[in-house]
C-alpha cells in the first residue's frame, strides 16, 4: 500500500552518487540520443491530442517512424491511425510492403487516392505528369474527414533548406498552409501542441536525424524495408541527368536509350518524379558506405520536383504539402 | 559507438561573418554535397560574385533571401568522424533575443562571434547575457576577420581577455576563445599560417573534444509522466507503465520515489528502454536523457503531468514562481494576464501577478518596469498558479525549471521562463502544499 503525503524526507544534499567508474557509462551515443528524442515526441503527441494520425508511405522514413511509435508504447499497440495519400502512381512493391506492415501490426490504415480525385475531376492531371503536388488536396480532406488533431511525418530538416526551419511541431490553420512566421518558438523539449478548432499540427519526430542516421539506425535495428532501397535490376533510362524507370508513367522520349542497370532507390516516391540511382548497395552497411560517400543529397539526386525551382519546397509547404 | 551527439547554437551581429563561418564549417568538413555547392555558385553568379558566397548556403526562406536576411532559428547538421553536430543558426539582429533564447535553451555550447576591428559591441554583451541566463555549460569565441587586423596577437588578446571577464560576470563558466577568418578558413578547420601565437585548437577541433551533457550522477532524478501505458490485453492484462524521458538524474530498480504533487511514495520494480535490435526491455537503470517506461510497487493514481521524483531530493511543490523571463512573443507580456504555464509535462492555469523588473541587458542592471514586457525583453516576474506543480530552480535542473508561458486564450507561446528560487536547498515547506 502506498502511503499518502509522506512528511518530507530529511533534506539532504548528499548527491545520487554513482560507483566509480559508471560516469562514463551514463553517456547515449548518437542513435540512442536521436531515439529517445524521436520516442519523447511521439508520446508528447499521444499525451497532447485526441486524435493522432501517422503518415505511412512504406518510404524508409516512415517505416523507422513506425517502428519508433511501437517501441514508444509497447505493450500496446501505437495509438496513431496510419494515414496514406497514394497518387496512383506509387511501386507496386511498396504498396505491398505496406500492406504487410499494417497487417503485421493489426493497425488501421487511412488511403486518400490521388486517382479517385482525378477521375471524378476534382482535381486535374498536370501538364508535366507528376503528381506529387496533387497530394495536398486529397491529404488535406483526409485529415478534416478523419478529424485528425495531430498528423505525424517522417520529414528531416537535412532534406532540403526550407525544411531547415521547421518546428518539431509545426501548427497548420483550417486551410493546411505554413505560415513561417506564425511558428512557435519551441525550448528545451516543451513542444506546444494548443491549436484551435479546425486547425492541426504536424510533427516531425525524425527532424534532427539525416539520411545517414536513418540508415544506420535501419542497420543497428535490422528493419525491413521495401527492396527497391536495395540494388537490383531494373529497365532505366537517363533524363536529366537521373536515372528514371521504365513503367506506366514514365516512358523515354525519343532520344532516350533504355537500358538495364543496377539500381537502388535513396527515396520512394511518386514513379513519375522519382529516379533511381546506380548502385551496387546490397543491404543497409553497404547503403551506408555508398551514402557516406554520395557527392548528391537524397534529393538533388532523385527528386525531379524539387529541381523546379529554388522555391520549390518552400511553396509548397506553404499550401499544405508535407 | 563511440560517435555521439554535440550541439551548438550561434550568435554573432550583423555582419560578423556568422552565415559565412557557418558554411565554412559545413564546407570545410564536405557536408556541402555537390548539388547544393552548385545551387550556391548558381546563386552567387546571380548576383553577380565572381566566387561562391558561402553564406549563401544557410539562407533559408526565399523571404529571407529577396532581403537579404536572415529571419528565424535554423537547424544545420554536419558530422566529422568524432561527432555529429546539429547547430541551431539563430541570426543576430532584429528578433536576435527570442531566436538566441530558443537556440541557446538545447545547446550544449554557444558559438559567439565577434568582429577582431570592432571587438565587443552591446551586441556581444546580449548574447553573453543570454548564454549565462539559459544556463549554457560552454562559450566558444570566434574572434572573426584576423586577416582583416593583419592576424594581430595584441588584438587578439584583448578582445579574448575582455570577454573572459564579462562572460565571468554573467555566470559563463567555461570560454575558448579562438582566433579565426571565415572568409578564408584559417582556423576554422585547418589551423592557420598566419597565428603561430595561438597554441589553442581550431574551432572544428574544439568542437570535436569538448564535453558534452552533464554528469547525471550528481544530478536529482525526475521522470516527468507523459502518457500512462496500458495495454489492457490479454497478454498484459494489468500492465501499467508510466512512460516519460528522464529529466535529468540516474534511476534504479528499488529506487525509492515520490510521484508529486500528489506526494504519493512507492518504489520502482521495473524500468523498460528500447534496447538495440529490437523491444523495450528490462533494465537495471537508466538515465537521463533516455526515454524509460517505469513500473512502480504501488497501484497509484499518475496522470500525465505528474512528476516522479527521486526520494532521496525533491523538487519544489509550489502554486507562486518567481522566474525570470524572455519575451518570445510580438504583443508584451501583461501584468494581471492570464495564462497557461506548461513545466515538465504539467500545464496549468495562472496569472501573471507582478511584473518585477526587466533586465538592462547593455548595462547588465536590473531595472523597475512598468506593467508590460516587450518582445525580447528579458524580465522578473511572479506567477500564480491554478493548482501546485513541482519544480526545480533553473539553475540546478534545467528541464524541471524552464517553463513556457502559453497565451490561454490563442495557444499561442509568449514566454520562456527560468524558475528562480529564493532558497536552492531541495524539499523545502512548500512540499505540503496542495
Ligand atoms: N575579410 C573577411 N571578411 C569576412 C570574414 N567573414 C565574413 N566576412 C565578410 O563579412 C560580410 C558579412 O558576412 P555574413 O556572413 O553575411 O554576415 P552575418 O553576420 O552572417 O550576417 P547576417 O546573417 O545577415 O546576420 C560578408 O561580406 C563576408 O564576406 C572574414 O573572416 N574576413
Amino acid at each position: 500500500m502506498s502511503t499518502v503525503i509522506a512528511p518530507p524526507e530529511p533534506i539532504t544534499t548528499r548527491p545520487d552518487h554513482a560507483p566509480e567508474g559508471e560516469r562514463t557509462a551514463y553517456r547515449l551515443d548518437l542513435l540512442d540520443r536521436l531515439e529517445s528524442e524521436a520516442i519523447h515526441i511521439l508520446r508528447e503527441v499521444a499525451g497532447q491530442f485526441e486524435r493522432p494520425a501517422l503518415l505511412f508511405s512504406g518510404g524508409k522514413d516512415s517505416v523507422v517512424m513506425l517502428e519508433l511509435a511501437v517501441r514508444a508504447f509497447y505493450p500496446a499497440p501505437p495509438p496513431s491511425t496510419l494515414l496514406h495519400v497514394d497518387t496512383g502512381h506509387n511501386f507496386p512493391e511498396v504498396l505491398a510492403f505496406r500492406d504487410e506492415t499494417v497487417q503485421r501490426l493489426g493497425a488501421r490504415l487511412v488511403v486518400a487516392s490521388v486517382q479517385d480525385y482525378l477521375d471524378d475531376g476534382r482535381l486535374r492531371e498536370r501538364p508535366d505528369g507528376t503528381r506529387n503536388p496533387l497530394q495536398t488536396v486529397p491529404l488535406l480532406d483526409a485529415i478534416a474527414a478523419g478529424r485528425f488533431d495531430a498528423v505525424l511525418g517522417g520529414g528531416r530538416r537535412d532534406e532540403e533548406k526550407a525544411r531547415a526551419k521547421e518546428r518539431i511541431f509545426s501548427i497548420r490553420d483550417a486551410f493546411g498552409a505554413w505560415d513561417p512566421r506564425r511558428q512557435r518558438p519551441e525550448l528545451w523539449d516543451l513542444y506546444n501542441g494548443r491549436h484551435a478548432p479546425g486547425e492541426h499540427v504536424r510533427v516531425f519526430p525524425l527532424s534532427n536525424w539525416t539520411e545517414l542516421d536513418v540508415w544506420r539506425y535501419i542497420e543497428r535495428e535490422r528493419i525491413a524495408l521495401p527492396e527497391l532501397y536495395y540494388a537490383h535490376e531494373r529497365e532505366v533510362f537517363e533524363r536529366d541527368g537521373m536515372l528514371v524507370a521504365v513503367g506506366p508513367w514514365s516512358q523515354p522520349r525519343r532520344g532516350e536509350a533504355v537500358e538495364v542497370r543496377r539500381v537502388r532507390y535513396r527515396t520512394v516516391g511518386d514513379m513519375s518524379c522519382t529516379a533511381a540511382v546506380p548502385s551496387d548497395a546490397g543491404d543497409a552497411a553497404a547503403v551506408i558506405r555508398e551514402v557516406a560517400g554520395s557527392r548528391l543529397t537524397e534529393r538533388g539526386a532523385t527528386r525531379a520536383d524539387d529541381r523546379l525551382s529554388e522555391a520549390a519546397m518552400e511553396d509548397r509547404k506553404k499550401e499544405g504539402y508535407f | 559507438m563511440d560517435h555521439d551527439l554535440l550541439r551548438l547554437a550561434t550568435a554573432g551581429s550583423v555582419d560578423d561573418g556568422k552565415s559565412t563561418l557557418v558554411g565554412r564549417l559545413l564546407h570545410d568538413t564536405k557536408s556541402v554535397l555537390a548539388d547544393q555547392l552548385a545551387a550556391v555558385e548558381r546563386a552567387s553568379r546571380d548576383r553577380g560574385l565572381d566566387s561562391a558566397d558561402l553564406a549563401l548556403l544557410t539562407d533559408g526562406l526565399r523571404a529571407e533571401r529577396e532581403q537579404g536576411i536572415t529571419i528565424d532559428v535554423a537547424y544545420r547538421y554536419f558530422s566529422t568522424t568524432r561527432r555529429s553536430f546539429v547547430l541551431a543558426d539563430t541570426p543576430g539582429h532584429v528578433e536576435y533575443t527570442r531566436n538566441m533564447v530558443t537556440g541557446a535553451s538545447t545547446a550544449d555550447l554557444a558559438l559567439i562571434l565577434v568582429d577582431a576591428r570592432h571587438g565587443i559591441v552591446e551586441q556581444t554583451r546580449r548574447h553573453l547575457a543570454v548564454t549565462g541566463l539559459l544556463g549554457v555549460r560552454h562559450v566558444a569565441l570566434a574572434v572573426n576577420k584576423m586577416d582583416l587586423v593583419g592576424w594581430d596577437e595584441l588584438t587578439f588578446a584583448g578582445i579574448r581577455d575582455e570577454f573572459q571577464r564579462l562572460a565571468t560576470g554573467f555566470g559563463v563558466q567555461e570560454v575558448t576563445a579562438i582566433p579565426l577568418s571565415a572568409l578564408t578558413g584559417d582556423n576554422v578547420v585547418d589551423r592557420s599560417a598566419h597565428t603561430p601565437w595561438y597554441a589553442g585548437p581550431t574551432l572544428l577541433e574544439h568542437l570535436e573534444t569538448v564535453p558534452v551533457g552533464t554528469d547525471v550522477t550528481t544530478e536529482p532524478v525526475r521522470l516527468p509522466v507523459q502518457v500512462v501505458i496500458r495495454p489492457r490485453t490479454a497478454t498484459h492484462p494489468d500492465y501499467r507503465g508510466y512512460a516519460g524521458r528522464l529529466a535529468s538524474g540516474v534511476l534504479r530498480v528499488g529506487d525509492p520515489v515520490v510521484v508529486l504533487p500528489s506526494g504519493h511514495r512507492t518504489s520502482v520494480v521495473g524500468i523498460e528502454v528500447p534496447v538495440p535490435g529490437g523491444l523495450p526491455a528490462d533494465v537495471e537503470a537508466a538515465f537521463a536523457p533516455q526515454s524509460v517506461t517505469v513500473r512502480l510497487a504501488d497501484d497509484l493514481d499518475i496522470a500525465r503531468g505528474d512528476l516522479i521524483a527521486g526520494a532521496s531530493r525533491l523538487p519544489h511543490v509550489r502554486t507562486d514562481l518567481e522566474a525570470t523571463v524572455a519575451v518570445l512573443s510580438p504583443e508584451p507580456l501583461r501584468s494581471g494576464q492570464r495564462v497557461v504555464v506548461r513545466v515538465g509535462t504539467a500545464a496549468v492555469r495562472g496569472v501573471v501577478t507582478d511584473i518585477v523588473d526587466e533586465l538592462d541587458l547593455a548595462g547588465l542592471e536590473h531595472r523597475p518596469a512598468g506593467t508590460t514586457l516587450p518582445l525580447n525583453a528579458i524580465g522578473r516576474i511572479r506567477v500564480r498558479l491554478a493548482a501546485s506543480v513541482p519544480v526545480d530552480d533553473y539553475r540546478a535542473a534545467r528541464h524541471t525549471g524552464g517553463f513556457l508561458l502559453i497565451d490561454e486564450a490563442d495557444g499561442a507561446t509568449l514566454a520562456a521562463g527560468m524558475v528562480s528560487l529564493d532558497s536552492t536547498t531541495e524539499g523545502d515547506s512548500g512540499w505540503l502544499a496542495s
